[in-house]
Formats: structure tokens, C-alpha cells, sequence
């Protein structure tokens, strides 16, 4: 038998089912009354303020040590808050990467130093940030990026361009990768991670990259003659490819690998129920049937985080079910009704269809494009 | 878990071998393998030990089943194992050998009406699950206006036989006024045979699937083509990342939908597993066929165990068209602002 995938089921523990309320009723007070098609846009959404009433909340870093004003809960307790507030379409986006992989990264791998003074900022909701991976010419093909990071006199001196930087023009802190070292056809050797401080960093040109719906939330991020000290480095000199993987496994996990369509469904599930006819039943039916079953295998993911294990594999096969799901709902929307998607006149359905609609193209690359992931799974079939 | 795991495993790997299964395809009933299970305390995990049984739960249970589909076990556990716990739920005798259930489609009753100091039972039952085989049937039917679960014995039927594409015995029983053998009422639903019968269907499919992931990936290892096994190429290692998501799906969709029958209520989950591994049953057969080309069409080579079964089992106790239309609709009545508030309460 091949190494194949370890889902086993997981209950969520009573402590979170009692935090599931106290999310809900904050999140009543937040959004009730908001249009559908802004909850739709759920964590591409930014607004700081939001984000420092969640930590006000103690809903961030929530596993984190209380020595770094964490709160030491479980994975299960972060994994109910987080699909509230994505079911919910809360604006996350101004502290959700730090919750989900900046801080966990810093307190794996970062120093004493890092820690005591990044990690609260974030606990709070007032620290945002971005992630600089991807390169111009280095998409999938990750460890082939090319910003150097030179050694001078207390640190490094960047030169090259980050691309696809969501948030990056509103972000504190970028977490980058850069290399440090060339190694002759060894290119995941010599790449290290840095802590980017972008407000307070000379040299960093930060550009929008305007998205096919004419939004911007990712940027190209430029350094020249950057210099970035020793203390701003995580992790050893050449680790970084060993901690991008770690990293990408948190990244990987969550709810929001299969709810960025929660929006299009609850408006589906309101057309269908005013009209009910047997196409309509049997699409809901078969939507509300892999959306249960995504939601035992992410929490089954939440319970793996939980015991300590890897959860590199699970995650690349949640997020490639959960994003071709995700995707599925504009097309059977469509499959199913007559009607134009819009974008900034018609019905609420109409508004979410055109949003998510535009959309779902991303679903399937930000993240880990599906053939990387599926790459991820052969290797555990051990075909690679 | 573990040990009821190896055990079944034990069996079936012992077993359930090709000669067996091809032999059972030509109407050979596998006493050796039905006595093993029995023998093992496989068949009837749900009924109390002091009445015979193992005593176990529905997770128990699911492990058995699963493990019968992955095996491709030709004989008829699932329904035993169902009919079994109905029986004992009703407080009814569990007489031995194996048995079966019906109605499997819809539309289809057995009915029970009093006669004299007995029941009788009259109706059609078409494409029975090993009827000629069982025994006994159980079935759940009105008594008085409750519904009861009643146990027949098959001999009472007219048998008319038939095959799924598997070749496993569907024979259609016709009752005309024989008697039932036992009936008590119970706290069950009407369409619990269908219910329980999908649930099985389930778990026995997402077996199906881990055979057919497991042979498509040995295939793909061994099979060379261009001077290389053909699982080194990406689009193969593609398609069967795509499997193993069916594969991983369908696993946790069956095996939750007996967690929640342990719990009580599990219509909700029963349909989300019969819809969800129903939808991976053709995707992942399709997969497995197309990485073992030409040599996977062949009588010859065993990949058709799992495949033809797929094609079968996903019909029977409603397809998963069926279970959604019927999950849509209460989903839909339900209302669109309840839809994350009963999921997440399951």
C-alpha cells in the first residue's frame, strides 16, 4: 500500500463549540446587514481596525505561547474561529497571514529577539503581513529565485523583485525569501528567510499589480541596494527551503482552501429554496455534500496540527479538493440559472456570481498552483 | 481498531483471492470464506454478545465493511451486519447464516398484514442482495401503523435471479402470503433499509477506491513505457493525485456518516457519504482504467473486482442524483441563512 493520506476523523472539543457562539455573536454585531457581495470578498478583505477587534478578542495567535501574548489554546479553538469568520466573510486579511504562518514561523524558527517584539504587535491585530516568494521568473519552480541577499558589514544588501505580494503596500512586514548563497545546480541550497521591516526599509519600491477585475491587493515589491541586518534574518544561513515548506504547510491547511465560495452557495441555496425545482435540489445536494466533507477533512487537518504532526501532504490534498470545489460554484451557478453575472448592478446573487466569478481563476494558484500540489501528492504515492 | 483491523484484513487477504471471486462470479456460494467471517466474529458486530454478536459499535462495523469492499469480498456481510443490528434493535432472535435486506430501491415495499395470529407478507422485492443465498430477509414495514422490522425466511419467496454487473447475486423475491417469522415494532424510520443500506454502500466503495488507488499506483510503478514507468510521467501522477483526493474524500465521508449512526441521527451524514463517495465512485474508476490501459479491460486482470462494483453500488439504496435531490431539498427548506449553522452543529 502506498503512503496515502491519514484523515482520521477528529470531534471538535465542547471549549470550542461554546467559542463557536461568542465568534458568531461578535460577528453579528460586525457585519449584520452587510451586503452579500461584500461578505463574499471574506479574506480578501483588509481593514486593520476589524483586526484589532479580533485580537482584542484574544482570537489571534491564539496558539501562540502567553510569554509573546499568545493564549494557548488549541488548534481546534483557532480552526472554529477561523471558519466563522470566513463563513461569515469577515475581513481577516490585515492579520490572518501573521496568524497562520508569520508567527508560527517566527516562533519556530525566528530569534528570542524577533519574537518578543513582533509577535505581540501581531497577538494585537497591529501588525500585518506580507509574504515575498515568488519571483518574475520564479513561480512554481520556487527554489530557482534569484533576489540576492550579499553579505556587507551588519547584514545584507537585497537586489532583485518580489511579485504577487498580497497586501504588500499595506503591510508592516514582509517575510522573504532571499539568496544568500549561489550553489551550482544545488538551487534549494543558499536560500534564507528574512524578516522585512517595508516601513522602514530603504531601497523597497513597492508597485501595484492590478488584478483582471481591475482590483489591487498584490504588488511587485523592488529592492535595490536594500540593506536588511543580521538581527531581520530567520533561521540559519541556507535553511530557508526547509522552513518555505513548513511554512506552506500552515499556509496550505485551513478553511479557506474551500470556503472562498461560501458566499455563491448561501445565495444558490436562497434562489433555489424560493424556486424549488428537482435540478436545483440535486445541485444543492451535491454542494452541501462535498462542503461537509471538506469540513471533516480540514478539521481532521486542525486535529494533526494539534498532535504536533506533518501536515505537509493533508494540506496539499485538502487545499487541491477544497480549491477545485471552490471553483466548481460559479459554474454550476451558471450551469443552473439564467443569469448574467454582474458587478456592480443586479441582484445580490447576480453581484456575488460576477465576483466570484472573477475570482475563482486564483483559487487554484495562490497558494500553490493545483500541479504543484498534485506533485505533492504523487511524491506521497510514492510515485516521485 | 487496530487489532479488529488486522484481523479483517487477515481474512479477506487470505481469502478473498482472485480464484474465489471469479468463482463466485460463476454462482459458487464461498462457504470458506462466510465461515471464516463467521467464525471470526465478523458478521454480526453490532449484536450484543450475549445474544451472539460482538458487541461492537458502527465504527467497528466500518471497519469490517470497508474492508469487505476493498477486498472485493463476494458475500453478503454488509447486509448481514445491517440486518443483524436490526434484528437485536427490535429485541428479535438473530438466527445464523447470512442474510439480507429489502427493499433496495425505491418505490418497492414488502408489506405485512395480520392473518389470524400471524403476519403475512406480500410485495416484490426486485435485485436483492444475494436472496438466493440469505437465508432470511429483514425489512422494516407498517404493523399497525408503527413501523416494525420483521424477519422472513426467504424460502416463503419466489426467486427470480439475477446479477449486477459484478456478478453478485440480485435476485428479485416475490412473497405471496407467507409467513413472517418474527416482527417487533420499533423506534426506526420507514426508509431505515435504504438508509443503512446506502451507509454500507458508502463505506464499501471508499474500499472499492482504496483498491483501485492502490492497484493504478502499483501499475503506474511497475508498468514501463518509453523507457521509464509510466508513473514517472506528470500527467499519470496527475491523474492519480486526483484519484488519491477522491480516494481521501471518500473515506472520511463514509467512515463519519457510522460515527454519526453511533451517535443516533445520521441521515444528514448517510447522505453527504452516499452523494460524495457516489460522485468519486466514476471519477476514480475511470482514473484507475485509464492508468492500467488496455490490460485493465481484460477478464484477466483484476482491476474489474473494484471497478464493476463501483458502477453497481453507487445505484443501489439511491443513487447519489437521488440522495441529492433529496438533501437539496431539505437543505433548501431549511433556508440559506441555516445552511453554516446545521453544518457546523453535525
Amino acid at each position: 500500500m502506498p503512503a496515502t493520506f491519514r484523515f482520521a476523523l477528529r470531534d471538535l472539543p465542547l471549549e470550542a463549540e461554546s467559542l463557536r457562539a461568542e465568534v458568531r455573536h461578535f460577528l453579528a454585531d460586525e457585519f449584520s446587514g452587510a451586503a452579500p457581495v461584500k461578505r463574499a470578498k471574506s479574506w480578501g478583505g483588509f481593514d486593520r481596525e476589524f483586526s484589532r477587534r479580533v485580537g482584542a478578542r484574544g482570537w489571534i495567535g491564539m496558539t501562540w505561547p502567553k510569554q509573546y501574548g499568545g493564549h494557548e489554546r488549541s488548534y481546534l479553538e483557532r480552526y472554529v474561529v477561523l471558519e466563522e469568520m470566513l463563513a461569515a466573510g469577515a475581513p481577516v486579511s490585515a492579520h490572518w497571514v501573521a496568524d497562520r504562518q508569520s508567527g508560527p514561523l517566527l516562533l519556530r524558527f525566528g530569534t528570542e529577539a524577533q519574537r518578543e517584539k513582533i509577535l505581540p504587535g501581531i497577538v494585537q491585530g497591529e501588525l500585518a503581513f506580507a509574504i515575498g516568494m515568488s519571483e518574475p521568473d520564479s513561480g512554481s519552480d520556487l527554489a530557482s529565485i534569484r533576489t540576492r541577499a550579499a553579505r556587507v558589514d551588519g547584514g545584507y544588501l537585497v537586489n532583485g523583485t518580489k511579485v504577487w505580494t498580497s497586501n504588500a503596500h499595506l503591510s508592516d512586514y514582509l517575510i522573504a525569501l532571499f539568496r544568500t548563497q549561489v550553489v551550482p545546480d544545488k538551487k534549494h541550497e543558499g536560500l534564507t528567510q528574512f524578516l522585512v521591516d517595508l516601513r522602514n526599509t530603504k531601497g523597497i519600491t513597492i508597485r501595484p499589480i492590478v488584478d483582471l477585475a481591475g482590483k489591487h491587493h498584490f504588488n511587485e515589491v523592488n529592492f535595490t541596494d536594500a540593506f536588511v541586518p543580521d538581527d531581520a534574518r530567520v533561521g540559519n544561513e541556507g535553511d530557508g527551503w526547509k522552513q518555505v515548506t513548513a511554512e506552506l504547510g500552515y499556509e496550505r491547511s485551513g478553511p479557506e482552501r474551500y470556503l472562498s465560495s461560501i458566499a455563491l452557495i448561501r445565495e444558490l441555496v436562497r434562489e433555489v429554496g424560493a424556486r424549488p425545482e428537482p435540478r436545483g435540489m440535486e445541485a444543492v445536494g451535491r454542494v452541501v455534500a462535498s462542503l461537509a466533507t471538506l469540513r471533516q477533512m480540514s478539521t481532521s487537518v486542525a486535529g494533526m496540527l494539534q498532535a504536533g504532526d506533518n501536515t505537509y501532504l493533508e494540506a496539499a490534498a485538502v487545499k487541491d479538493v477544497g480549491t477545485t470545489f471552490e471553483q466548481s460554484i460559479p459554474e454550476l451557478t451558471h450551469a443552473l440559472l439564467d443569469l448574467e453575472p454582474t458587478i456592480d448592478s443586479g441582484s445580490d446573487l447576480q453581484q456575488v456570481l460576477g465576483y466570484i466569478t472573477q475570482t475563482a481563476p486564483s483559487f487554484s494558484l495562490r497558494g500553490g498552483t493545483r500541479e504543484i500540489l498534485r506533485g505533492i501528492i504523487a511524491r506521497g504515492l510514492g510515485l516521485r | 481498531m487496530t487489532l479488529l483491523s488486522d484481523t479483517v484484513g487477515r481474512v479477506f487477504g487470505a481469502l478473498a483471492t482472485k480464484e474465489l471471486i471469479e468463482s463466485a462470479e460463476q454462482g459458487v456460494w464461498p462457504e470458506k470464506l462466510w465461515g471464516a467471517l463467521e467464525e471470526g466474529g465478523l458478521t454480526l458486530p453490532l449484536v450484543s454478545e450475549a445474544a451472539g454478536g460482538a458487541g461492537g459499535t458502527w465504527l467497528d462495523a466500518h471497519v469490517v465493511v470497508r474492508a469487505s469492499g476493498r477486498h472485493t469480498a463476494p458475500v453478503p456481510l454488509a447486509e448481514t451486519i445491517i440486518a443483524g443490528w436490526l434484528l437485536s434493535r427490535a429485541g428479535l432472535e438473530v438466527p445464523f447464516g447470512p442474510l439480507t435486506i429489502a427493499p433496495v430501491h425505491a418505490g418497492e415495499a414488502l408489506t405485512l398484514a395480520r392473518r389470524g395470529g400471524a403476519l403475512a407478507v406480500t410485495g416484490t422485492a426486485t435485485r436483492v442482495p444475494w436472496g438466493r443465498h440469505a437465508g432470511h430477509v429483514v425489512t422494516v414495514a407498517d404493523v399497525d401503523g408503527r413501523p416494525s422490522i420483521a424477519l422472513i425466511a426467504t424460502s416463503g419467496a419466489r426467486i427470480s435471479e439475477g446479477a449486477n454487473l459484478a456478478r453478485e447475486p440480485r435476485d428479485t423475491l416475490t412473497f405471496d402470503g407467507a409467513t413472517v417469522l418474527a416482527a417487533a415494532a420499533s423506534d426506526v424510520t420507514a426508509d431505515t433499509i435504504r438508509l443503512y443500506g446506502a451507509m454500507a454502500r458508502a463505506a464499501q466503495m471508499a474500499g472499492a477506491l482504496d483498491a483501485c488507488l492502490e492497484q493504478a499506483v502499483r501499475y503506474a510503478t511497475e508498468r514501463k513505457q518509453f523507457g521509464r514507468p509510466i508513473g514517472s510521467f506528470q500527467v499519470i501522477q496527475q491523474n492519480l493525485a486526483v484519484l488519491a483526493g477522491h480516494v481521501a474524500a471518500s473515506g472520511i465521508a463514509a467512515e463519519s456518516a457510522f460515527r454519526a449512526a453511533d451517535r443516533g441521527d445520521a441521515r444528514f451524514e448517510i447522505a453527504v457519504a452516499k452523494i460524495r463517495v457516489g460522485e468519486a465512485a466514476g471519477v476514480g474508476a475511470g482514473i484507475a482504467h485509464q492508468t492500467h490501459g488496455a490490460i485493465g479491460f481484460t477478464y484477466e486482470h483484476s482491476l474489474h473486482f473494484a471497478t464493476r462494483r463501483l458502477w453497481s453500488w453507487r445505484a443501489e439504496f439511491g443513487s447519489e442524483s437521488a440522495w441529492a435531490r433529496e438533501l437539496g431539498a431539505s437543505v433548501a427548506a431549511r433556508g440559506a441563512d441555516a445552511l453554516w449553522r446545521d453544518l457546523t452543529a453535525r
